[in-house]
Order: C-alpha cells, then sequence, then structure tokens
C-alpha cells in the first residue's frame, strides 16, 4: 500500500509555514490542511478584491502519457479530451459504467502524448484505480503523480499583476483553462490559469521542495496588493457563490453529470465507446423529458445557515434536498445550492423554504451561479 | 488569549460574570469564539425566559457550523444583547465586552464552574 493510506493525517510541504502563520487546520480527505489563517470572512473577500493565496497540495495528480494517452482518457472520461490542445485545459468526469460520477476533474494536455489529470483528494486513488483499469490494452502509462507536486493558487482580480512581477511567461496569452510551463520566482512551475473561486487566477504546481520558497514569494510580490493567505473555509464559500459543484456535495455517485446539471460535459459525439456511454444516453433523454430533481440556487430572507442535508420544502412537504450552505459574504444573506423536484425548481417559484432543525425558513430560488465575475 | 480573571467558566466554554444585585452576565469565551470561526447568526432566549443550567437556551451559527447555546446557570433572563443579535461578528471581536449574549438572575451557582486558571488548563489540554 502507498503511504497515503496510512491513517495519520498527511502533511503538505507548507504544513510549518501554515502552523507558524497560526493556521486553524482541519482533517480534509485524510490531509491536514489549513480551514483558515484569521477571519474566513475576510479571506473570502480578499479573493473577491484583491488576491489570496491557497495550499491546495492535497489535489491529486496523476499523469498519462503514452502513443494512446488520448485514447485512454477518451475512452475512460467522458469529455472529448483528445480534441484539447496541448497547453489547454479541460474540466471534465470520470463515470462508473451506470453513468454515476466517480469525481470531476481538471485534465491539462502538458505534450501531444502527456497530460495531467487532476482529481478531488477524497477520490484520487479510486480515479487512478479505474484509470488503470480502464488503461487495459491502450498503450498509454498512468501514474501516481501525488507526491510529485505541491499546489500553490493565487487567485483574484490582483493575481495576473502579482504573478507578473515574478515571471517572464507570458500571462497574457494564458487564456483561461490554459496552462504552460515556466519558471515562477525562480521556481519551475506548470503555470494555469484555474481555479474554483470564481475569479481570475492561477495555479501553481511546483515539485514540493520549492512549494516554501514559491509561497514566500507570492506573499512578498502580493503584499502591496492586499494578498492574503486563505484556508480552505473560504475556498468552500467562494465555489459556493460561483454555482461550483463539490464532490460529496452536488456530485456522487448516485447522479449522473445530466442529473446534476452538468451533462455538457459528456460528449457523445467524440470517436470511440467510452465507459458510461449507454447509461448516459438514457439519462440525457431522461434529463431532457422528465428531470427528477434539479439543482437550483436558494436565498434566505433570513439569517439562519442552511447545511448540507436539511430539507427543502413546499407547502408542508419535503420537495428537496441542501447539498451545500454557507453565510455568502458577497450578497450578505445565507445561501445554498439543493436539489429540488422539478416542479419547484424554476427561479421565483413561491412558497419555497428550508426545514433548519424545525423551523421552515422562507428561501427564494434563484438561477446559478450566486456570483459572477465581471469579465 | 487570557481568560479575564473575574470571570467564571463553564466546561461548555461560556463564562459568566460576578453577580451583581443576583444578575450576571453571560457570554461564550474567546477560545469558543475562535474555534467558531466567523459568528454568523446569533439566536437568544427572550427577556423573561427561564434558562437551566447545562440545557441548550439558543443558537450560534459560524460559517462552518452551528452550536448550541448553554447557560451556565439556573435562573431568569433579565436582558439580552440585541447589538450582538444584529453583529453577530461581536462575538469574534470582543468575546469577553462587547460580545456578550445576555444577563441572567439566578439564587445558586452550580459547584462545577472552573476559575480562569482552571478554564486555562481545561482549554489547554
Amino acid at each position: 500500500m502507498s503511504s497515503t493510506d496510512s491513517a495519520a493525517p498527511r502533511r503538505t510541504a507548507l504544513d510549518a509555514l501554515h502552523r507558524s502563520l497560526g493556521a486553524t487546520m482541519t482533517d480534509f480527505a485524510g490531509w491536514d490542511m489549513p480551514l483558515r489563517y484569521g477571519s474566513e470572512r475576510d479571506e473570502h473577500v480578499a479573493v473577491r478584491t484583491r488576491a489570496g493565496l491557497f495550499d491546495l497540495s492535497h489535489m491529486g495528480e496523476i499523469a498519462v502519457t503514452g502513443p494512446d494517452a488520448a485514447r485512454l482518457l477518451n475512452h475512460a472520461l467522458v469529455g472529448n479530451i483528445a480534441s484539447v490542445g496541448v497547453g489547454r485545459a479541460r474540466y471534465t468526469m470520470i463515470c462508473r459504467a451506470d453513468g454515476g460520477i466517480l469525481d470531476d476533474l481538471i485534465v491539462y494536455r502538458l505534450a501531444e502524448a502527456e497530460y495531467l489529470v487532476v482529481a478531488n483528494a477524497s477520490n484520487a486513488q479510486v480515479v487512478l484505480d479505474a484509470l488503470r483499469e480502464r488503461a487495459a490494452g491502450f498503450d498509454a502509462e498512468v501514474r501516481d503523480d501525488r507526491d510529485a507536486y505541491a499546489l500553490i493558487a493565487v487567485q483574484g482580480p490582483e493575481s495576473p499583476g502579482i504573478l507578473k512581477s515574478l515571471t517572464d511567461a507570458d500571462l497574457d496569452g494564458l487564456r483561461y483553462y490554459a496552462g504552460l510551463p515556466g519558471t515562477v520566482a525562480g521556481v519551475p512551475a506548470l503555470i494555469a490559469r484555474t481555479g474554483y473561486t470564481g475569479e481570475d487566477g492561477f495555479e501553481l504546481f511546483v515539485k514540493p521542495e520549492h512549494a516554501v520558497a514559491l509561497w514566500q514569494a507570492l506573499t512578498e510580490a502580493g503584499e502591496p496588493a492586499g494578498l492574503v493567505p486563505c484556508g480552505l473555509s473560504c475556498r468552500d464559500t467562494l465555489r459556493l457563490e460561483a454555482g461550483m459543484p463539490l464532490y460529496g456535495h452536488e456530485l456522487s455517485t448516485s447522479l449522473t453529470p445530466f442529473d446534476a446539471g452538468l451533462g455538457r460535459v459528456v460528449k457523445f459525439e467524440k470517436e470511440g465507446d467510452f465507459v458510461g456511454r449507454e447509461a448516459l444516453t438514457e439519462a440525457a433523454d431522461r434529463a431532457g423529458s422528465n428531470p427528477p430533481r434539479v439543482l437550483v440556487g436558494l436565498v434566505a430572507e433570513g439569517r439562519r445557515i442552511p447545511r448540507a442535508g436539511y430539507p427543502v420544502v413546499a407547502g408542508g412537504k419535503v420537495i428537496g434536498e441542501v447539498t451545500s450552505g454557507a453565510p455568502s459574504p458577497t450578497l450578505g444573506r445565507p445561501i445554498a445550492m439543493a436539489y429540488v423536484d422539478a416542479a419547484h425548481a424554476a427561479p421565483g417559484t413561491a412558497g419555497v423554504g428550508v426545514d433548519i432543525r424545525g423551523s421552515h425558513e422562507p428561501y427564494e430560488v434563484v438561477a446559478l451561479p450566486f456570483y459572477k465575475r465581471e469579465k | 488569549m487570557s481568560n479575564p480573571q473575574q470571570l467564571r467558566y463553564s466546561k461548555e466554554h461560556e463564562w459568566l460574570s460576578a453577580a451583581e444585585d443576583g444578575v450576571a452576565t453571560v457570554g461564550i469565551t474567546e477560545h469558543a469564539a475562535n474555534a467558531l470561526g466567523d459568528v454568523v447568526f446569533v439566536e437568544l432566549p427572550a427577556v423573561g425566559d427561564t434558562v437551566t443550567a447545562g440545557e441548550s437556551c439558543g443558537e450560534l451559527e459560524s460559517t462552518k457550523s452551528v452550536s448550541d447555546l448553554y447557560s451556565p446557570v439556573t435562573g431568569e433572563i433579565t436582558e439580552v444583547n440585541e447589538d450582538v443579535v444584529e453583529d453577530p461578528s461581536l462575538v469574534n471581536s470582543a468575546p469577553f465586552e462587547g460580545g456578550w449574549l445576555f444577563k441572567v438572575r439566578f439564587a445558586d451557582e452550580p459547584a462545577d464552574l472552573l476559575s480562569a486558571d482552571e478554564y486555562t488548563a481545561f482549554t489547554a489540554g
């Protein structure tokens, strides 16, 4: 068994630094990660208005290389990965044969025959096992690269300026969902313009032994612009405002991408068979004609916070369930994502509430996302 | 962080001031406020309510969690802090001062409340 299976929480290369900054740490998918350094609300606002620095080294990197790498990923994942240009990235999913979502992924094409698959920490082993199993018959190698990278994200409107001061890489030419190898603060890095906050920003994949130097350089370069270290707590409220799903909340093996309102990631038109095609074809029909529950946004009229698992109610009946909820610093009100019966899913539907520990609090049904940055 | 010497503390992380005319002020400790993170919603008992030591009498919600509020003593609520209902961040910024929660009239202080030093040791464990 690999070291990731041990019971003690894993620590990132930045662990000592987080502790020296006074971070409140939390166990997340077997990793000891910063939850927040100070006020999570202040960290959230910093990312929306200035910049925030995140340690995301828990994310699971898997390298897929070889002459059949593109064909393998087209077979193993639901997206058209062969069509991703070198230097570009794609949001996609890996499903079971029955269409259930195993994980949502970002896949970077680093070279013609070289991809980097980034899985959620909680699912990295599952994704690795599935890719290896599905690689049978393909001339491609699936490599566990979890220990090969530390991942540092700088997110927020000031992030391009901060990063520019530390690299010669052509950031202006680096589009959203693109990635290129470069040097940042003297450290070799894969520089990706991706994120999970709803803001412009970058994710920097570096060797773990370079993580501290990069973090410190970014901290120094970002200080005049108001960059602050940010924990997973604000990452969750940032992604929630941006309407981005989180595996284990909006996504699970009991849902297909169509159930989650993300059918667009499934590319039936791509060449060759792929795992889940048959079941997903049926799921697409069902979602079009007779949708089960629909993922919607809810905005509170009151101040009590909806939490994952709370029932959504209308007319005294349960019509859905909250998947994620939090106080929204941007809206100044509690918000939630929830799966609700289609009859109650239209924005503005009257009479919808959330059962907050026995009290039915009124909520407004809104279209997702709650927040979209101005470009 | 330092816990004010003149207060008494419960193991549920509430503090209780010295009683004046049988009425004392209650709040949550800085240790508890830090553990909760940003407090965003406070539900307090109503003036006139009877509260029971060790039983839930309200709620504190933070970004990540909801926690019951306990009264350290059995008695009657004489005043609640409307400022903290309006601005729950006072619990984080001034837990021992502006972030107080309610005042309670009571006869007997439970024997198991802790001194500041005892509470500091309790939370260090």
